[in-house]
């Protein structure tokens, strides 16, 4: 059953240009649903009118089947957390996470139960009696979730909430809100701008930019089959590699920044179009090392080098783009250092230069998907 | 900074000279309540100390009368203040209408207004309205302050409006989270507004003197005039005595707030 329905919402505010866009969506029960784009893309504002903190200009919100465009937040039955917490400051824990149960007249005992409930699940046992200054900002965070724990609500909201915690402690609670959310059985619905937190915790994934979806799929699709340059580039860190390209006029090779030749090779290139222009992308993990290799070698200058320890990020110039190439391993390459670098045809991602569109994902990435799975 | 010995001395005397200026005549007064007639008329050092003089201005006058009465107008009128200014501070901050900021800007231009411009008008509707020599004609005029909703809305505004949001959420209306979430957190502002309040008009002297024709309402402040003009030769002893029971209250609201005021209440609210 669909939990939340989104029918050709719009938003602009002062009858201005939209804010958002002839936004359709379904988002079924149990998802962990993430919006995820660049600030200014409207995913907090398309958070808020499903909460109900902002009007809807235009189209339909369904929550549960039932159209709410024009109920108040506490009639759509769902909780939310915000970036900052949002904690009373004149109030203890506990009071924080009862203060909504209290609004709506639950059972005295009830309440207790569930603050029990929600106090060992997030381990706040301890804190109780402290007020949200003496709070640490990762305990503040698990107070903000307590009170959506408590609140029973099947739909949750969360806007940005781990973007005031560190590196380290983020890492953890993406782990915690996750279980938390399989746990109760939660439809989730997540704002954030890091794709990283987008990639290992959604199920599926919204990308919007301009207030326009770019794409809506599971993680891997959107790695993987990026349906436009701008989704391409969003996703995965370092961002995938692009560059212009044409056909040269024999048809006989793929000619990249005017620089790098590629062979053509029939099977993999017939749904190409010879007479647009294209651009093509290639992952960095993708560019092997080609040092021992034959076939589709180019000797590049490296302009830069990253040892990560386990892997060594290296970037080097393609005409007038700067490539990254992600080799495991640790290798000893120094600045301005000539190395071979192959190029297979089978991991380019075809695009139309005009329209940004995609033409033909990596043959060589999709095979790789079906072994894994 | 390091001073030297002789510009430290200099900045010292300097010093001591403006606060003999400004705590002076406050000295003064306290000393001449406690002297007798003889001694300050002839201008010598007090030869005596005595109580005298607040008995008699207790009992020449009706002083309790007249604190009773200061007391129970301030009081109103700080109530009155906070509820009034409190209402309209949160309507400014948490409710959004159309002409909102408008609104408020036209509000605040009438601090530039002064209260001696308002005086008459505001005579004719208390006389109208039969409220001479009665508390609501002291007190009502003053509810509505320009400043005190000023001062109010610059302090919820400090209050992330994600807690409207929260408690949007949860179910809250605003007269319910003006009650449990808005005032407490802006508890402190509250009680500098209250102070601030009392003390104005703790203070009053041209609207009692207008509002009132007898003792039955009037404030200590005219009473303390009274002292001065009944008698052809003034008892000044006592009219300082009287001077200084009227400030006692103002010192004792100005101790008893400076420590409060200092809790700091808002941290925590986020990161």
């Amino acid at each position: 059953m669909s939990q939340v329905e989104l029918i050709n919402i719009s938003k602009s505010y002062d009858k201005q240009k939209d804010v958002l866009d002839g936004i359709n969506l379904t988002i079924e029960e149990g998802e962990f649903f993430v919006l995820v784009g660049p600030s200014g893309s409207g995913k907090s504002t398309l958070l808020r009118m499903i909460a109900g903190l902002e009007d809807i200009t235009g189209g339909f919100l369904k929550i549960g089947g039932h159209t709410v465009n024009h109920l108040p937040p506490k009639d759509r039955n769902l909780s939310m957390v915000f970036q900052n917490y949002a904690l009373y400051p004149h109030l203890t824990v506990e009071q924080n996470i009862l203060f909504g149960l209290k609004a709506r007249k639950v059972d005295k005992q009830e309440q207790q139960k569930r603050l029990k409930d929600a106090a060992e699940m997030l381990g706040l046992t301890d804190l109780l009696k402290r007020k949200p200054r003496e709070l640490s900002g990762g305990q503040r965070q698990r107070v903000a979730l307590g009170r959506s724990v408590v609140s029973h609500a099947p739909l949750c909201l969360m806007d940005e909430p781990l973007s005031n915690l560190d590196a380290k402690l983020r890492a953890n609670m993406r782990v915690e809100i996750r279980r938390l959310q399989k746990r109760l059985g939660l439809t989730m619905i997540y704002v954030t701008h890091d794709q990283v937190e987008a990639m290992t915790m959604g199920d599926r994934i919204m990308v919007l930019n301009d207030g326009k979806i770019q794409q809506v799929g599971k993680p891997i699709t959107l790695y993987n089959e990026p349906e436009n340059l701008f989704v391409a580039t969003f996703i995965g860190s370092p961002k995938m590699n692009l560059a212009d390209a044409a056909f040269s006029e024999d048809g006989r090779f793929l000619i990249i920044e005017n620089n790098i030749k590629i062979a053509v090779d029939s099977a993999l290139f017939t749904n190409i179009p010879r007479n647009r222009k294209l651009k093509i992308g290639i992952r960095a993990e993708h560019l092997f090392p080609g040092m021992t290799k034959k076939e589709n070698i180019h000797n590049v200058e490296v302009v830069n080098v990253e040892q990560l320890g386990n892997e060594t990020m290296i970037a080097f110039e393609v005409g007038s783009e700067l490539w990254t190439a992600k080799w495991t391993g640790q290798w000893n390459i120094q600045y301005s250092q000539r190395i071979p670098i192959q190029i297979l045809p089978e991991y380019l991602l075809f695009f139309d230069a005009e329209s940004g569109k995609l033409i033909q994902s990596a043959q060589e990435g999709k095979r790789q998907e079906v072994v894994s799975v | 900074m390091t001073l030297s010995l002789g510009k430290k001395i200099t900045f010292y005397i300097l010093l001591i000279i403006s606060a003999l200026l400004l705590a002076g005549p406050m000295l003064m007064a306290i000393v001449m309540s406690f002297m007798t007639n003889q001694d300050i008329l002839s201008g010598s050092l007090p030869t005596a100390l005595t109580f005298d003089n607040y008995i008699a201005a207790f009992e020449k006058f009706p002083l309790m009368k007249f604190l009773l009465n200061s007391f129970i107008v301030s009081t109103v009128i700080m109530l009155g203040q906070l509820i009034l200014a409190s209402l309209a501070a949160y309507a400014f901050v948490f409710m959004e209408f159309k002409g909102r900021d408008l609104l408020f800007f036209i509000f605040i231009g009438t601090m530039m207004v002064p209260f001696e411009a308002s005086v008459i008008p505001n005579f004719h509707i208390i006389r109208d309205l039969n409220w001479i020599d009665t508390y609501p004609g002291l007190t009502v005029p003053f509810f509505a302050t320009a400043f005190g909703t000023f001062l109010l809305r610059q302090n919820f505004k400090q209050i992330p409006k994600e807690l409207r949001e929260a408690s949007l959420i949860e179910g809250i209306g605003d007269f319910k989270f003006f009650l449990t979430v808005v005032l407490p957190v802006a508890k402190s502002s509250l009680i500098t507004l209250g102070a601030y309040g009392f003390l104005t008009s703790w203070n009053m002297y041209l609207w009692p003197l207008l509002a009132t024709t007898n003792d039955s309402v009037r404030t200590v402040q005219i009473g303390l005039k009274q002292l001065q003009t009944q008698e052809q030769l003034n008892d000044w002893g006592m009219i300082m005595a009287g001077a200084v029971t009227v400030i006692i209250p103002t010192l004792i609201l100005l101790f008893l707030g400076q420590k409060r005021l200092q809790k700091g209440l808002t941290e925590g609210a986020i990161k």
